[in-house]
């Protein structure tokens, strides 16, 4: 079974804990966990996609005015607590192994090296096949 | 895979492949290699039998070929060695000549079997199990099978050097199990082909048309196992099953891709062809003793096949076989099952009495299933507002589009009803 785990990160931090602020060895030693942590999957057989994403500053809010033509908006919706910093798509036996590894992702090293403790939606992807006859 | 007529030479290497796998493993001895050859040999097969034509002994060839890689593949590893050490490692002096052309074909058909044994053994995870049994007995390539289970390629390889290692961890040999271990480890063969099955099955409908191919692949597998062993009853009651049940797929989606579910399924549409089979393998198997779970699957199958119309159904014989399924099996779907069977005899209330046990089971309590069938009872009953409540539980539980789809359109109908 397919599940989407999203990284989530607290958008009121961003400015002043997100990475771009943090020093490069910290970049750098989380950028390394993330290669294994993908290679890890890989190697599991669970792997199936992850991307990264970019930051609030690139942000857009984009609805279709009345004739269809964009009317676009910087940075992300006002009621917005968190920000979606990235994901991963695995395929799973179980629910049960989806938490786990969305537990090390959450673990993930931040500043100094600490786990970031990120919190990290887990949800089924939705298949176009049947679970059984209905 | 593709849904296109397979060219008969590819139906022919598929067919040879697990026969060449066993002549190979024979020789050399070392299954994750030989495997990797054979797959070398198949498709070198694959692109020079439509110019230069299929050889006079197409077994033997591939054989042939495949040894042929071992025996490259060996002498690098022995440089390798060579080269990481000091000493001479010792290769088996077997190991270094190559072999003969293999012709006995009764070998052929004990190595399907004993490979199938191997590649679906308990040690391995089901995800595991069916990948290297696609690849090492399917003859299919790891794209093939990664495209089928939508993962990437890398993946998918990794699930099957992953079972190989743990074959060759725990020690597996490239023998029959004794007749201790073989009911055990014949049932994991049938579970590992069972869930191949249900894979393509649950995907034939809508887009994915490429993964409805498993279904196929399944039933060719349960086939040439029926073949080697045709007095083992639950085998032909799993092939009967599938033959039963892969029937109504023309029938399973509407125009739009909609699902139909069974009581509403235009029954012109089922293939007759396929039922007469399962009906057939399946009375024969009954008639014999020793009843397994597969067999009573396929006979209630069979008794929904056989019925004209979902009111014509004999639903008391469905009753009595959910009935024995039960005793014989612990697996919560098949109460669910039995209480949809219930209500059609008892009545509604009955089947909505019986659900009442299930909510208790952690395994189901919550699933769509349970909601989905509670929201059906309902309405049989008359109670319209229940039912749209259960359906819109169920609608919001489901992984699956498809099912979602069809929940929404039952609540949807209800509530319109009422206006």
């Amino acid at each position: 079974m397919k599940f989407i785990l999203m990284m989530q990160f607290p958008l009121g931090d961003w400015k002043t804990k997100g990475i771009e602020a943090w020093p490069p060895q910290d970049v750098k030693a989380h950028m390394d966990f993330l290669r294994r942590f993908n290679k890890e999957l890989t190697e599991a057989g669970e792997f199936v996609r992850t991307e990264g994403l970019g930051g609030p500053e690139q942000m857009k809010v984009v609805r279709a005015k009345k004739d269809g033509t964009p009317a676009i908006t910087d940075g992300p919706f006002p009621e917005s607590k968190e920000v979606l910093a990235g994901y991963w798509v695995i395929d799973v036996e179980s629910p049960q192994r989806a938490y786990e590894i969305a537990a090390r992702a959450s673990a993930a090293p931040g500043p100094g090296g600490a786990p970031l403790y990120m919190p990290i939606e887990v949800r089924p992807v939705m298949m176009s096949s049947t679970t059984g006859d209905v | 895979m593709t849904l296109q007529p397979r060219h008969s030479d590819e139906n022919l290497l598929r067919e040879l492949a697990p026969q060449v796998l066993g002549a190979v493993l024979r020789r050399f001895r070392n299954f994750s290699a030989a495997e990797d050859a054979v797959q070398e040999a198949l498709l070198a097969a694959a692109i020079q039998w439509p110019n230069e034509g299929v050889p006079d002994n197409p077994r033997g060839w591939l054989i042939q070929v495949a040894c042929r890689r071992m025996s490259d593949y060996l002498r690098s590893e022995l440089a390798r060695r060579r080269r990481e050490s000091d000493h001479t490692i010792q290769v088996p002096r077997d190991e270094q000549v190559a072999p003969a052309s293999d012709t006995s074909d009764e070998a052929g058909q004990d190595d399907t079997l004993i490979l199938l044994f191997m590649c679906c053994h308990p040690a391995l995870t089901s995800a595991s199990a069916i990948a290297l049994t696609l690849r090492a007995v399917g003859g299919l390539a790891t794209a093939e099978i990664a495209n089928a289970f939508l993962v990437p390629e890398a993946t998918m390889a990794q699930r099957i050097s992953r079972a190989k290692q743990r074959i060759k961890n725990s020690g597996v040999p490239f023998e029959m199990p004794t007749a201790r271990e073989r009911a055990e480890r014949l049932s994991s063969v049938l579970h590992v082909v069972y869930l191949i099955f249900n894979e393509g099955y649950a995907s034939s409908i809508g887009p994915s048309l490429q993964r409805s191919d498993l279904a196929n692949e399944a039933i060719r597998l349960t086939r040439a196992v029926h073949n080697l062993l045709p007095e083992d009853g639950e085998v032909a009651g799993l092939l009967a099953l599938m033959l039963l049940t892969d029937a109504r797929r023309p029938a399973r989606t509407g125009p739009d891709g909609e699902l139909i579910p069974l009581a509403q399924q235009d029954r012109a549409l089922w293939d007759r062809h396929a039922i007469s089979e399962g009906v057939a393998l399946i009375s024969d198997t009954l008639s014999r003793g020793s009843i397994g779970s597969y067999q009573l699957q396929a006979a209630i199958a069979a008794v929904h096949d056989e019925a004209t119309s979902n009111e014509d159904t004999d639903w008391p014989q469905i009753l009595a076989l959910y009935g024995l399924l039960k005793r014989i099996s612990d697996n919560p779907m098949v109460t669910l099952n039995h209480a949809i069977a219930a209500a059609m005899v008892h009545g509604p209330r009955t089947g909505l009495e019986l659900l009442a046990t299930l909510d208790a089971d952690e395994r189901l309590a919550g699933h769509h299933r349970l909601a989905a069938v509670r929201a059906h009872l309902h309405e049989l009953a008359g109670d319209r507002m229940a039912a749209i409540s259960h359906y819109r539980a169920a609608a919001g539980r489901t992984t699956s589009i498809p099912e979602r789809n069809y929940l929404i359109a039952q609540a949807a109908r209800l509530a319109g009803d009422r206006q």
